[in-house]
């Protein structure tokens, strides 16, 4: 319980946002805090956020790690769109659901390894390696598509997206299991400490006998896991694989939610829950434009000021000035 | 002890050499490409990418990195249309706004580049978005831009022999290479820009105001992605805010793989044009071919990426083992360089072994 | 010979500089004049690099002044000291690889014509200008082609080109070959007859006495003495630098491990070396002793630790641990043999900052579990508060982040990491580096203890009492190979002393 109450507070930025954000909701679209259960299934604003939301909180559930070995990702929103192409090319090929989904999971999987090769091994800067597979990877996407968008009536594929479990709609579900089995893998093993020990002294911590390369490889991979989840989600949701357009610009989501959530791109601490927090005030910032009749492109424009408010706020050199601010003020005041 | 590798001349030589094989097979495959009317289309076609190119080049050369250029691009289109479509502007008016007003977004992603201490790529992320969605909010549909300045800018060219045209858009760019290469190799900025992408902190003990430096470099890339909105505005008269998705990752593949080190200091806007031509090659070859669908650009393009990238890699090992040790030196805050724990500790290594 | 002695060029009064827990540098007096090498000497720790950052600017001081011909400066920033005459050439070139030599020369400052840099003109009196060095090359060629030496060459020229008062030079032999020193020593006895006054860093001691004119030793941020070179034994100037005089009696009494060592050697070195990093040395390491490891900055000591840690793989000689010959390609290999390893470099190596003390301290444990054998938190709680309470580790709670803590107490913490890993043997560097004198004791008594307590211990320090007190053998290195091992009786502080100091026809020697 104490565990939990600490965890709230360190999370009070990031709950302070979310609140926020759904504050402006209830006021632009009264009745959005409203739940119903029909069909043994909740709906309402809180629940659409979740959803709509699902697949960045996945990318953010992995991401978070990388960033916090100083890393980047930049390819998740490709590896989403080849992950669903496989998916639905796997069906239409005549392959049974199961197997078609273990194929997607499968190639985030070797996707995120060839990112792991490349940072751990090769040594190449993340960004750098990263962005290779983000060049190539739509080109990969088309040649598994054909270039088309890839519809498929696989019933059990669709309701990765559409199905309903324990009254939620099954990609929050997949999400929060997503979030919650992270959480525990980072905690309850040690893995959390030898990601925080390499991001913060990489030298340290190899001296101290931690496997950099291997937990360096381990974090990609792991997030070309939940990238190739969040891809079956998306394509589950439309239907159909679309080369061009799933994940577009959502690896820009996902770090976007990890800063957001209190993780330095410098590398250190992480928290999955504050990423995945950080996930849905994207979401519902998303969703309050959209129902206060704004347009949809003004959301690009607060996120970018989001951002910038939260690197000032984490910049080295903001915080010497902002005291030496306040105490100016103060003094200011004294003499007043 | 030097000269094993010239880390300066080898990548490039390495991008001339692919560019020549490209060409080769395509000229093998199919003659019609050798004439200077595929040519002079080349030119046109990917004349926005060479501009953007350049202040790429730019910016990479210094050490950092921008994904803006795209959406600044498509914002310059969009504003543009509207200056002269909805208000009205004499284009020549609109051009020097549009201009001027890419230079100081650009000096502004610079210095929250270089005040908030931030990584450049997450600033000209959050750039992108803030222009992206700036772009979004003047217009959300396509303007097309009826005016007659603009259809005479749009169709000059200098007729080529062979039935070629080298269009007003192709000849800016190549006047964009040159300006480029002047102000990278030839004047005291260039110098500057280099030092800044070599170690910014050896360039700061070396009195270099490496703040302005930034600052610099990222306002002559916006203006070049400013430019390269000009010159697509040109080549589709008509404004749209998603012009130039993606392209940004265009550029810097053209940049690398003409033998821009992504690790700053070394490299030039020449490689960066053949980059581009590689580039261009590639879709030219798809496009005869006919039966290869146009996602294998991408693929290719991914894969000479990676190429690059490794040879650069091996480079710098294969000189930072012959080499003296300090080839490399880490300045202080460099956080994304991987460390290779204490290999590089200062009492080791570096050291010759004693000659008693 | 010199009546009236030259001008003094530089005088620097009561520097300090106040680090967070550390007083880096405390009131030292430099005084420099025209026309001298002036050495500047002491160990890792003494102030040497501090009071080289004070009077380059590159850090503010605390209190003190600077004056160069006898008007008071303030350099703020790099380009301050530069204006005041001062320039600093540093061991790790701080010139652009990426830029031509000539770039190099004239970064900033180019010759131009029309605007543009007059490159033929910048190339040809930046060849001109290396001439006067005695560099014949091509300014337009890039720097990396050429040797270190050569690098070191261009520093200077480009550093008395800028501004030619003083010159400040750290390390700069360290990675030069013996010709290329003597092309070096040279060019600095020119420029000294030239009237520049010129620091000279080193820890190679034929080379101070080779070149220069005066030495000033600083130890623990305190200045010791200025003399004449002339007028300085070896064996006087180290004892100044390691805060030993050689015939006093030692205040620390010899209490060595009760019973001498005998059967077989936990871990044996026969002839462990690598190419370019240590000469071939022998080492034995018993149970319950401690073999201590003495010799100056850059003597190889610190590369003993790293190939016995498995830092650096060795490429000649073997490693015997249980008398079974084992190859360490990692520290992981070397912690599973129940190895322990406290760095030299506390900060860098050593503390995992921004993580908390718990962290630090069950890093290593977790490390050997492996990652999936997670230490509960109540585990890492009890094993954190329990080191904490056994090494007397000064902090409110073990949730604190470790940088908040005393150097000495981070050195404790990173102690408890590896005593939480049972070791067999532990190395450790400096152990007491950067620590007050109260600490030192402290930290002195524990490894004593775990002596007694059967571990062994592999300690180098530049403390040569201390070694002294506590050490069953002692191996001595100089010049990046070992110049002798103590044993017994034979371990005295003024035996280690000449050990290190013993003369020996090394490089630099005129």
């Amino acid at each position: 319980m104490n565990a939990v109450i600490q965890r709230l507070k360190a999370a009070r930025p990031q709950l302070a946002l979310l609140v926020l954000a759904l504050l402006v909701n209830v006021f632009v679209a009264p009745g959005f805090l409203d739940l119903r259960l029909q069909d043994g299934r909740l709906f309402g604003g809180l629940i659409d956020i979740l959803n709509r939301g699902a697949p960045v909180m996945l990318l953010a559930v992995g991401m978070a790690p990388v960033i916090a070995t100083r890393g980047i990702d930049l390819s998740v929103g490709v590896i989403m769109a080849i992950s669903g192409a496989v998916a639905a090319a796997g069906v239409n090929a005549g392959l049974a659901w199961p197997a078609a989904i273990l194929a997607a999971l499968g190639t985030g999987l070797a996707c995120g390894l060839w990112n792991g090769l490349l940072v751990a091994v090769f040594r190449l800067q993340p960004i750098v390696a990263t962005l290779i597979l983000m060049v190539a990877g739509r080109g990969i996407a088309q040649l598994i598509t054909e270039g088309r968008i890839l519809t498929f009536t696989e019933p059990h594929l669709i309701a990765v997206a559409g199905a309903t479990l324990a009254a939620l709609p099954l990609p929050v579900v997949l999400a929060l299991a997503a979030a919650g089995l992270t959480g525990l893998l980072v905690r309850a093993t040690a893995l959390g400490l030898f990601v925080e020990a390499v991001g913060t002294n990489p030298r340290s911590s190899r001296l101290a006998g931690v496997h950099t390369g291997l937990v360096l490889g381990a974090v990609y991979v792991w997030s070309g896991l939940m990238a190739a989840l969040a891809g079956l989600i998306a394509t589950a949701d439309i239907k159909g694989a679309d080369a061009n357009n799933a994940g577009l610009w959502l690896e820009l989501d996902a770090i976007l939610a990890v800063v957001i959530g209190g993780t330095s791109l410098y590398g250190g601490r992480f928290s999955i829950g504050r990423s995945v927090l950080g996930a849905l005030v994207l979401q519902a910032m998303r969703t309050a434009i959209l129902r206060a009749g704004l347009p949809p492109e003004l959301n690009l424009v607060l996120m970018a000021l989001v951002v910038a408010a939260v690197l000032t706020q984490q910049s080295p050199a903001f915080r010497p000035m902002a005291t030496r601010l306040m105490a100016r003020l103060k003094n200011k005041e004294a003499r007043a | 002890m030097g000269r094993i590798v010239n880390t300066r001349t080898l990548p490039l030589l390495a991008t001339v050499v692919v560019f020549v094989l490209i060409y080769a097979v395509c000229a093998v495959q199919y003659p019609a490409m050798l004439g200077l009317r595929v040519m002079g289309n080349l030119l046109t076609d990917n004349a926005f990418l060479g501009i953007l190119a350049v202040g790429m080049t730019v910016v990479v050369v210094a050490g950092g990195i921008d994904l803006s250029v795209g959406a600044v691009m498509g914002l310059t289109t969009v504003a543009l249309a509207r200056l002269i479509e909805g208000a009205g502007l004499p284009p020549a008016l609109a051009f020097a706004l549009v201009l001027a007003l890419g230079g100081l977004f650009g000096a502004g992603v610079g210095a929250a580049v270089h005040y908030l201490k931030a990584p450049a790529f997450i600033v000209t992320l959050t750039a992108m978005f803030l222009a992206r969605g700036c772009a979004l909010l003047i217009s959300t549909d396509s303007i097309p831009i009826h005016n007659a300045a603009y259809d005479i800018l749009a169709g000059a060219a200098l007729a080529l022999p062979g039935g070629g045209r080298l269009t007003l858009v192709a000849g800016i760019m190549l006047l964009t290479f040159l300006a480029g290469g002047i102000l990278l190799h030839g004047t005291r900025f260039g110098a500057q820009v280099f030092a800044l992408g070599g170690n910014g902190h050896f360039a700061q003990l070396m009195g270099i105001n490496t703040g302005r430096t930034t600052i610099l470099v990222h306002a002559f890339c916006s203006l070049m992605a400013a430019l390269a909105g000009i010159v697509f505005s040109l080549y589709t008269r008509s404004g749209y805010a998603l012009t130039g998705t993606g392209v940004e990752l265009d550029a810097i593949a053209a940049v690398v793989i003409g033998g821009t080190l992504l690790t700053g200091g070394v490299g030039g806007v020449a490689g960066s044009f053949i980059g581009v031509l590689i580039q261009g090659l590639i879709l030219t070859w798809i496009t005869f071919d006919g039966t290869l669908s146009s996602w294998w650009t991408k693929i290719a393009i991914g894969a000479l990426l990676f190429l690059f990238i490794a040879v650069q890699r091996l480079i710098l090992v294969a000189s930072a083992r012959y080499g003296r040790s300090g080839a490399g030196p880490a300045a202080p805050n460099t956080p994304n360089q991987a460390t290779s724990a204490p290999a590089s500790r200062p009492s080791s290594g570096a050291a010759a072994p004693s000659a008693s | 010979m010199a009546v009236t002695p030259p001008p003094v060029v530089l005088a620097a009064r009561g520097l300090t500089r106040q680090y967070p827990g550390v007083r880096a540098l405390d009131g030292v007096d430099l005084t420099l004049r025209a026309g001298e090498i002036h050495a500047l000497l002491g160990e890792n720790g003494a102030g040497k690099s501090t009071l080289i950052n004070l009077l380059t600017g590159a850090q503010p001081r605390d209190g003190g002044t600077i004056t160069v011909d006898g008007v008071d400066i303030d350099p703020d920033g790099p380009g301050g000291a530069v204006r005041a005459g001062i320039a600093a050439v540093y061991q790790e070139i701080t010139l652009l690889p990426n830029l031509s030599v000539a770039q190099n020369l004239y970064l900033g400052r180019e010759p131009t014509r029309w605007g543009l840099v007059h490159r033929s003109r910048m190339n040809r009196e930046g060849a001109a200008l290396l001439r006067r060095f005695g560099l014949t090359i091509d300014a337009s060629r890039p720097l990396s082609d050429f040797s270190t030496a050569v690098q070191q060459l261009i520093a200077i020229a480009r550093a008395v080109d800028l501004s030619a008062k003083v010159l400040i030079l750290d390390e700069p032999t360290a990675s030069l070959d013996t010709a290329e020193v003597q092309t070096l020593f040279t060019l600095l006895r020119s420029l000294r007859d030239q009237g520049l006054a010129i620091v000279f860093v080193t820890h190679f001691l034929d080379q101070v006495y080779a070149l220069t004119d005066r030495i000033t030793v600083l130890r623990n941020g305190r200045l010791v003495g200025e003399r004449r070179t002339a007028d300085l034994p070896r064996l006087d100037l180290v004892a100044m630098m390691l805060g030993k005089t050689p015939t006093a009696e030692s205040h620390l009494s010899r209490r060595p491990a009760t019973a001498t060592p005998a059967g077989a050697p936990l871990v044996r070195a026969e002839g462990l070396g690598r190419r370019r990093l240590v000469g071939a040395f022998d080492a034995e390491l018993h149970a319950g002793a401690v073999l201590g490891a003495a010799g100056l900055l850059g003597s190889g000591r610190t590369e003993t630790a790293l190939l016995l840690f498995g830092v650096e793989t060795a490429d000649q000689g073997q490693l015997l641990v249980d008398g079974k010959a084992v190859t360490l390609r990692s520290p992981r290999d070397a912690i599973r043999l129940g190895f322990g390893f406290c760095p030299e470099d506390r900060k860098l190596d050593g503390i995992v900052a921004g993580l908390s003390i718990r962290e630090n301290i069950v890093l290593a444990l977790q490390a050997k579990r492996g990652w999936w054998r997670r230490l509960s938190t109540a585990q890492q709680h009890e094993l954190a508060d329990r080191y904490i309470k056994l090494l007397d580790i000064r902090t409110p709670d073990a949730e604190k982040p470790i940088q908040l803590l005393s150097g000495g107490n981070q050195q404790k913490a990173l102690l408890a990491r590896w005593l939480a890993t049972e070791p067999r043997l532990l190395i450790l560097d400096e152990p007491t580096r950067g620590i007050d004198v109260g600490a030192h004791a402290e930290i002195v008594r524990l490894l004593e203890d775990l002596r007694d307590r059967g571990m062994a211990l592999y300690v180098i320090s530049s403390e040569i009492e201390e070694v002294a007190a506590y050490s069953d053998r002692v191996l001595v290195m100089r010049d990046r190979a070992p110049a002798g091992l103590l044993e017994g009786e034979s371990i005295t502080p003024a035996a280690i002393v000449n050990a290190i100091a013993a003369d020996h026809h090394t490089k630099g020697a005129a």
